[in-house]
């Protein structure tokens, strides 16, 4: 299984022809406390770089974007009564939708884990 | 993802923009103590420090130190003992009975335009030689333009730009402020834990010289403490290092004051809103609603006696999804208002939001919903504040 990154701060990590997205630690951390998530509908067909869900902060609504085309399978369920899993396990429990991938070569333009910790060091 | 601040600009007098973001005295201590700043009000400002969450029901449950030094803050004066020039002259602009404001005693006010907008909102104090005004960062300059062009020559408008503002909020702020000592700095002062709700007066600590309101923005009890920058930095420290006391960043400033139903000018009052539109009625003092004769009069209190079309009211949402400023309000499939305000409140558990909507759907109780990105959130028109104040009254149970 790998895992790529985006500059939108999303992370994506594909096993097979599907894959779960969600954001990182990072971008949890800048955003603050997390109050709610809104999940896109199983079996919508996205565009990459189309904005798909929404995670909520007392202060601000942040859009969350699908780093490559595909279909979604799912919104993590748990997210409904247990938001604050964004805060503390972004890059694990507090996964954000699962798709099934359309277009697998454009995995190719999105950043390594070595250099998306490089790009966030620089902001 | 993407975030969606949106950042005020500045304007000095003359209309021109400020070149640079500025940094006030307190702005290495904030960083030091792990607050992320932003820019506001052409500030470089703490907007949290561990987390809104956390700020926020602390300064709920224990006292909470806010660093507002972006805030105007104008001394109103003539020479000499007789004030009743200054009286009259700020009369002139604001719908107060500053007649009947005794010395030490505070008043929320508004600025108003010649239509009966709403340029800003303040706090005016009656000090023994003139007024003491506090006004919103983001709009000082052009406050300060407005008061010099309606001011008479004779009257002395000061910007007291080297004094700052901290805010300390919450049910320990008395004992807190209390246990460092201040001084009254005159005979009749009383000490700061005897001050009421809404009165201020001159203290000394450590050979700096402060001026304490017991007022606020959160709901809370608590105080407004005018300090030069020369002790600042000393004086926030010594309050932070009390137990009780934590710094906290203007983002639980702005999540506190909407649980209090206090209206943020910029998203709730604006140019384009009167007093009574904007709830604010009692900010209309009676003997001014009598006779009138302050900036606007004739629209406000036109508006006053026909009953305004739209009213900022409070709306409880379900759920934890949030409706934000812009969001549109429905009655049906008819589009009655439009979010001022709004998110999700900390103490509350919910989302709870301000709007402007068509005085016909304004009966507590109403079933109206707010569209947000598509949805229809269901939410009920309820009172405010959405949080019980705690202001401290003498006399009064607590």
């Amino acid at each position: 299984m790998t895992r790529y990154f985006t500059k939108e701060h999303e992370w994506i990590q594909v096993d097979g022809d599907t894959a779960t997205v969600g954001i990182t630690d990072f971008a949890q951390e800048s955003l603050g406390d997390i109050t709610f998530v809104e999940l896109p509908d199983a079996g919508r067909a996205v565009t990459a770089g189309e904005a798909v869900a929404v995670v909520e902060s007392v202060k601000a609504a942040s859009d969350v974007y699908a780093p490559v085309a595909g279909t979604i399978v799912e919104g993590n369920a748990a997210l409904d009564a247990e938001p604050e899993l964004v805060n503390t396990a972004a890059e694990t429990d507090g996964w954000l939708f699962k798709l099934t991938l359309t277009d697998a070569a454009a995995l190719g333009t999105l950043l390594d884990e070595a250099a998306y910790k490089a790009y966030i060091a620089e902001l | 993802m993407s975030d969606s601040n949106q950042h005020d600009e500045s304007v000095d007098v003359d209309g021109d923009e400020i070149p640079a973001i500025l940094t006030l005295p307190l702005d290495g201590w904030h960083r030091e103590r792990g607050a992320r700043m932003v820019e506001f009000a052409g500030y470089m400002m703490p907007v949290q420090y561990e987390g809104i969450m956390a700020e926020h029901l602390w300064t709920r449950e224990s006292a909470g130190l806010f660093d507002v030094s972006h805030m105007g803050q104008l001394v109103v004066s003539v020479e000499g003992e007789d004030q009743s020039a200054v009286e009259a002259t700020l009369e002139a602009l604001l719908p107060a009975d500053l007649s009947i404001l005794k010395i030490g005693r505070i008043r929320y006010s508004l600025l108003l335009d010649e239509n009966g907008g709403i340029l800003d909102d303040l706090m005016v104090t009656r000090w023994k030689n003139g007024f003491f005004v506090v006004v919103n960062g983001a709009t000082k300059w052009d406050d300060i333009a407005h008061l010099r062009e309606n001011l008479p020559d004779d009257i002395t408008l000061t910007h007291r730009d080297e004094h700052g503002l901290l805010a300390l909020q919450g049910p320990k702020a008395a004992a807190a402020l209390a246990s460092l000592g201040l001084k009254p700095a005159l005979a009749d002062i009383v000490p700061v834990e005897e001050l009421s709700f809404m009165q201020a007066g001159p203290y000394e600590w450590n050979g700096i010289e402060l001026g304490v309101s017991r007022s606020g923005y959160s709901g809370e009890d608590g105080y407004e403490i005018s300090v030069p920058y020369e002790g600042i930095v000393e004086f926030a420290t010594a309050l932070a290092a009390h137990d009780d006391v934590k710094p906290i960043g203007l983002g639980a400033r702005d999540s506190l004051r909407l649980e209090a139903g206090l209206p943020l000018y910029g998203h709730d009052l604006s140019p384009e809103t009167d007093p009574v539109s904007a709830n604010l009625t009692f900010a209309l003092s009676k003997r001014r609603r009598e006779q009138g004769g302050f900036m606007g009069s004739d629209h406000v209190l036109k508006v006053l006696a026909e009953g305004p079309a739209t009213l900022r009211i409070g709306l409880k949402l379900e759920g934890r999804q949030a409706a934000r400023e812009g969001a549109e309000v429905y009655a049906g499939d008819v589009k009655v208002g439009t979010v001022c305000s709004g998110g999700f409140a900390p103490s509350l558990g919910h989302p709870i939001a301000m709007a402007y909507v068509d005085a016909a759907h304004t009966a507590q109780g109403t079933a109206l919903s707010i569209d947000v990105r598509g949805k229809k959130l269901p939410a009920t028109v309820v009172p405010m504040p959405f949080q019980p104040t705690r202001y401290y009254r003498k006399g009064a149970a607590k």
